[in-house]
């Protein structure tokens, strides 16, 4: 078992499930049932071997683990080389693991075009834990835009009424962001002559090209987060994407950007995020105070959890930033937390948008008459999203503000202003929705979670409360792969001061 | 083992209650619940003759929790005397509220949620008292905050209690943002949130100075004034108070448990637990005394002309507070717990009282509309007046001791806050008198203002709900003269042991001992005079108090409407975050950043392209003329580079 390849397991085993959805023939509604499973069993499959890279990484070790590494393009540095360490490892684990939950939670909703769709969604999965195990820049590159086709076509296809427009913005926000980055790599390439992760990392690029490659970097990754002003996309997608999609895109595409700061931004230009981290702090605090604010006042459940994703990334960069252990280690957290809760957040709203095929709040109200056990699933979640105690929103909250205010208060000032209207506006929601005297006469017929839908929530509760009561068991394989950035960041951070003294 | 029972038999009974709720079915649960409860109860008992008697605290460590750098924070229990008497006040109003809801809740649907909900409540307190750190007594601080939000709104169907609900969290988490600055504060200046290693470090750090917010600070004030608003915000002192009044719209034991007896009382605690922290800030300790009496009177004035009955006694239970406030802000902390011991006690049985009135009254709460029926409910009338005579300080009743030790130690710190809250304290008590008698006499005495439907109903309430009640007007009249000797008399140093400190330059309780006669008996002549006040305006002339509002109207509209501080906080914070969101919404995000960004370049795209289409008519002539230009153009340039 030691030898297998797991990585690459775990990155191929949903494109071989797919290949084999596509060669399945015969009756419509035979092909939907047969679809569904094989893609269902594929997901699992993939989740129970991801399990083992969790069980044997070592988390004493910093370096990265479980690599592979085949030739490519013969005769350039170009390889085809995988590895994770403490800061990738947990997001291989949180896509394989949101993935069956997606595609049984689809098995209700998704009624057209089912094997297309399950075919989408296990391509999607590949190449999502392929960019977090990537250690090639240009493998990387590969997933980290081939993400955005399937993405594109699940939201186009199975989308609501503005899909098209919906997925065009998607499409042109994060290209423009593509573009530069692909400069920005080649760039690196001629400088440092290799196109190796690790060995990246250890480059020192000269300070002035570093505040340009950093820019670049900047576009595409902070249009993934997204951090505020190039968020608009966000609400928009998550609006006209079916519920599975939405719980995807908000559980893992919008980790893709905060990691990218992590593997390339910070280890590699250390420099140049030095002199922007007051452009981070400035852009995080501004998107957890706008658009908690904004999210006060939507009349659409997704667009309000959507806002409210905005503002909880903005922890995420903030804390990235802080370059505090605690900082750190917190948005990492609190970006797994996050894909967790928001992705069941959204199935939560999926729920009820299956019985009535709508999303205005004011459509609803007093459905705890009616639901209970939604109530109570909802309420979870809806503390864990306010960050309680207790839940997996609070640690990574209170490890990012913890970090961020030894090193700036100010900014720990204004970001833990999100801890009041958090609450203000989720509360706010839950009551629209969930309290209340039910007037709707459509309303007065609807039924409770069904078994399939209890199946699909169940392990989110699990997890969220596990990561919120134990959040050891998550943060103890981060530790020594954070430790060793830190180091290095304040390696350069010292010489940094010490150029800066010299000049003056 | 006895010490992780107590704390987390409550948790068992909530998990069991609310997850199979439906199969044990209400008895089942209410069963399960109180059964639970009252072991805790006996245990807390158990645990405060060995910890608080016998001088033995304790730590046990049950769990990991956070560990991330130096950051490293456990789930564990920490049991000293201060603990102790928590444990017993929570377990023991807790469990008579748990068996009082049995009769009261009887014909509420949804019964065992809501025993399920109290039980969960009171776990998330436990852990709250026992933490040996910061962060642990953050969770049940949060942890009591849901539990209030689940209980205030626990009629969802009102949406006046959905909205207290909320209004409670997010008030609530006003605080709970000073509280969290401020265990990041604490952390920052001593490298760790635990309470021993904060403690040991205190002293070395009295005179460090630190840069907060761009400004520099004395590091212990700032820390504590940050922890202090968490306070503040959990225990309905005056800015952070408009929760609590609303917080009514909860089922009556839900009053009694959280909005009386327990919870609001968290601040308090938290602040004594951290003395010694706030005995190195005299500007820490002043700002506490100030809002603390400042809550008192303001309380005190507003509780007075209220009318539903649970009002006034929610902003009795305000003022109350603010007593405990000022106490510890003139280093009183024995005196403080001594009075949320006490306090307990007699404002559970008032608001349970007032439960078993209300239950009688078929759900009016509208103490205009009373009046006449103590014949009905002698048990309940009975117990009222206990549960005012403690409240009003009259001597031998269990607040006499603890109210007037608070007043004795303002005016023995000898400083001029401490006089200043005195004199507050004073003052409000006389109202607290006034506002008590008020209540006592409208629902009570006098003719009955009921219509006869509803008087024909007046009944007593079952044994259910009056054994607990008995119970603890046990405690409101026995509580005081027990724990006066151990808790602020001469034994207090014994009985304390290291879980509270107080500083030499804070001498204010020794010298409570050794005041003027008159400072001492001040108290109980106003509570008195107040008696006898209220008596005048409604019992033997009632046209008084119509003829003073008519004439003062200003003042009493002001006071009616309490201080306008809701009015205030709607224009200031509620109406404009809506206004700004909305504003933000379809300003910023939808004409700005998209009508610049991608919608913008995408209709200029379209429009350059419409336009470049335009060019392409198929004329023939536009065409060659097209070309001609171009032709003429190369020549020209040509001509004018050949040279």
């Amino acid at each position: 078992m030691n030898d297998w390849p797991l990585l690459s397991l775990t990155t191929f085993l949903p494109l071989l499930g797919a290949l084999f959805i596509l060669t399945i023939r015969g009756e419509s509604e035979v092909v939907t049932r047969n679809a569904r499973s094989v893609a269902l069993l594929t997901s699992l499959a993939t989740f129970v071997v991801s399990l083992f890279i969790a069980v044997k990484f070592n988390g004493a070790s910093a370096d990265f683990q479980f690599k592979e590494s085949a030739t490519w393009f013969p005769g350039t540095t170009i390889t085809y080389a995988m590895g994770v360490d403490g800061i990738s490892m947990w997001f291989v684990l949180l896509s394989t693991f949101l993935t069956p939950i997606c595609i049984l939670s689809s098995f209700g909703s998704v009624t057209t075009r089912v094997k297309e769709y399950m075919v989408a969604f296990l391509i999607l999965e590949t190449l999502m834990v392929g960019m977090f195990c990537a250690l090639d820049m240009v493998l990387f590159y590969i997933f980290f835009e081939g993400v955005l086709l399937p993405m594109f076509i699940i939201i186009g296809v199975w989308g609501g009424k503005r899909r098209v427009y919906a997925a065009f913005k998607l499409f042109l926000y994060t290209l423009l962001g593509s573009v530069l980055m692909l400069l920005a790599m080649m760039a690196m390439y001629f400088e440092a002559h290799t196109t190796d992760i690790p060995s990246l990392m250890a480059h020192s690029f000269p300070v002035t090209m570093q505040l340009w490659l950093w820019l670049a970097f900047f576009a595409s990754f902070a249009v993934k987060v997204p951090m505020w002003p190039v968020h608009t996309w966000l609400p928009d997608a998550h609006v006209e994407a079916p519920t599975a999609g939405s719980v995807i895109l908000a559980g893992v595409l919008l980790k893709m950007g905060a990691y990218g700061f992590l593997r390339f931004s910070v280890p590699m230009l250390p420099d140049a995020s030095i002199t922007f981290t007051p452009l981070i702090y400035t852009l995080s605090i501004v998107a957890v105070v706008y658009t908690s604010l904004v999210a006060l006042v939507q009349e659409d459940m997704k667009k309000l959890i959507a806002y409210s994703s905005v503002a909880h990334m903005g922890y995420v960069t903030i804390g990235i930033f802080s370059m505090t252990t605690q900082g750190v280690e917190g948005a990492i957290f609190q970006m797994l937390s996050h894909g967790v809760v928001s992705g069941a957040l959204f199935l939560c709203v999926g729920v009820i948008y299956d019985r009535m095929h709508t999303r205005e709040i004011t459509r609803y109200g007093g459905l705890a008459t009616r639901m209970p056990i939604y109530a109570a699933v909802f309420m979870l979640f809806t503390m864990a999203s306010v960050g309680l105690p207790g839940t997996s929103g609070f640690v990574g909250e209170f490890l990012v503000l913890l970090g961020v205010f030894q090193v700036n208060s100010w900014v720990s000032f204004f970001a833990a202003s999100g801890l009041v209207l958090g609450a203000a506006y989720m509360l706010y929601l839950y009551r629209r929705v969930v309290f209340g005297r039910m007037v709707n006469e459509d309303l007065k017929t609807i039924l409770d979670m069904n078994m399939r839908e209890v199946m699909v929530f169940a392990p989110l509760i699990l997890i969220v409360i596990w990561m919120g009561v134990a959040p050891n068991t998550f943060l103890e394989p981060i530790h020594a792969s954070v430790a060793k950035m830190i180091d290095h960041y304040e390696l350069a951070r010292a010489a940094h001061d010490g150029l800066s003294v010299a000049a003056r | 083992m006895i010490y992780v029972a107590t704390v987390f038999l409550p948790l068992l009974g909530a998990i069991v209650a609310g997850l199979f709720g439906r199969f044990i079915g209400d008895r089942g649960a209410q069963i399960v619940t109180c059964g639970f409860l009252i072991a805790s109860a006996v245990m807390a008992g158990m645990v405060f003759f060995k910890v608080a008697l016998g001088g033995h605290p304790e730590t046990v460590l049950i769990a990991d929790w956070i560990q991330s750098g130096t950051v490293n924070v456990a789930w564990s229990l920490k049991i000293d005397t201060l603990t102790a008497v928590m444990l017993v006040v929570v377990t023991w109003v807790s469990a008579a509220v748990h068996v009082y809801s049995v009769g009261y809740m009887s014909h509420d649907p949804s019964i065992w949620r809501f025993q399920s909900y109290l039980s969960l409540f009171t776990f998330a307190m436990l852990m709250l008292v026992t933490s040996d750190n910061l962060v642990q007594m953050f969770f049940g601080w949060e942890g009591v905050g849901v539990a209030s939000y689940l209980l205030i709104g626990f009629w969802y169907e009102k949406p006046s209690a959905s909205a207290a609900a909320i209004k409670a969290f997010v008030v609530n988490r006003v605080g709970d943002f000073g509280f969290a600055l401020g265990i990041f504060g604490v952390y920052f200046l001593f490298g760790s949130v635990g309470f021993d290693a904060i403690f040991a470090a205190a002293p070395e750090k009295a005179n460090a100075q630190v840069v907060f917010f761009g400004t520099q600070w004395h590091a212990i004030t700032i820390c504590c004034l940050l922890l202090f608003v968490g306070a503040m915000g959990k225990s309905a002192q005056l800015g952070l108070h408009t929760w609590l009044p609303d917080a009514m719209e909860g089922p009556t034991p839900v009053s009694a448990l959280i909005h009386a007896a327990t919870m609001v009382t968290a601040g308090v605690f938290m602040v004594a637990r951290m003395s010694p922290l706030f005995e190195f800030s005299d500007t820490a300790l002043t700002v506490v005394t100030l809002v603390g009496a400042a809550t008192a009177i303001f309380a005190a004035t507003v509780g007075c002309v209220q009318n539903d009955i649970k009002r006034v006694i929610a902003y009795s239970t305000c003022s109350q507070l603010g007593y405990m406030f000022f106490a510890i802000g003139v280093s009183a902390y024995q005196a403080a717990i001594f009075h949320l011991l006490t306090h307990a006690f007699f404002k559970a049985l008032l608001f349970l009282g007032a439960g078993s009135v209300i239950h009688a009254m078929s759900d009016e709460q509208d103490i205009r509309k009373m009046g006449g029926i103590w014949k009905h409910v002698k048990v309940t009338w009975i117990l009222m007046w206990i549960g005012s005579l403690a409240l009003a300080g009259i001597p031998f009743f269990a607040g006499y001791y603890s109210k007037d030790t608070i007043l004795e130690a303002a005016w023995g710190s000898h400083t001029a806050v401490g006089q200043i809250a005195y004199w507050l304290g004073v003052t409000a008590a006389f109202l607290t008198a006034f506002y008590s008698w008020r209540l006592l006499l409208l629902t009570f005495h006098g003719r009955p203002r009921a219509d006869e439907h509803v008087m024909a109903h007046v009944h007593e309430s079952p044994a259910v709900m009056l054994i607990p009640l008995l119970f603890l007007a046990a405690g409101a009249l026995f509580s005081g003269y027990l724990g006066y000797e151990y808790f602020v008399g001469h034994a207090n140093h014994a009985f304390w042991g290291h879980s509270i400190l107080t500083t030499e330059a804070h001498p204010s309780l020794e010298n409570a001992h050794h005041v003027p006669q008159w400072v001492a008996l001040l108290p109980t002549v106003v509570a008195v005079s107040g008696i006898a006040l209220a008596y005048l305006f409604y019992a033997f002339a009632p046209g008084l108090p119509v003829a003073l509002a008519n004439t003062f109207q200003g003042v009493y509209r002001f006071v009616l409407n309490k201080w306008y501080f809701d009015e205030l906080y709607d224009l200031l914070f509620v109406k404009p975050a809506f206004k700004l969101g909305r504003g933000l919404w379809q300003g910023g995000d939808g004409a700005l950043i998209d009508g610049v960004g991608p919608d913008g370049v995408a209709a200029a795209t379209r429009g350059i392209a419409r336009k470049v289409a335009g060019a392409q008519s198929g004329y023939l002539y536009h065409y060659a003329f097209a070309m001609l230009i171009g032709v003429a153009v190369f020549v020209t340039w040509y001509i004018f580079n050949a040279r």
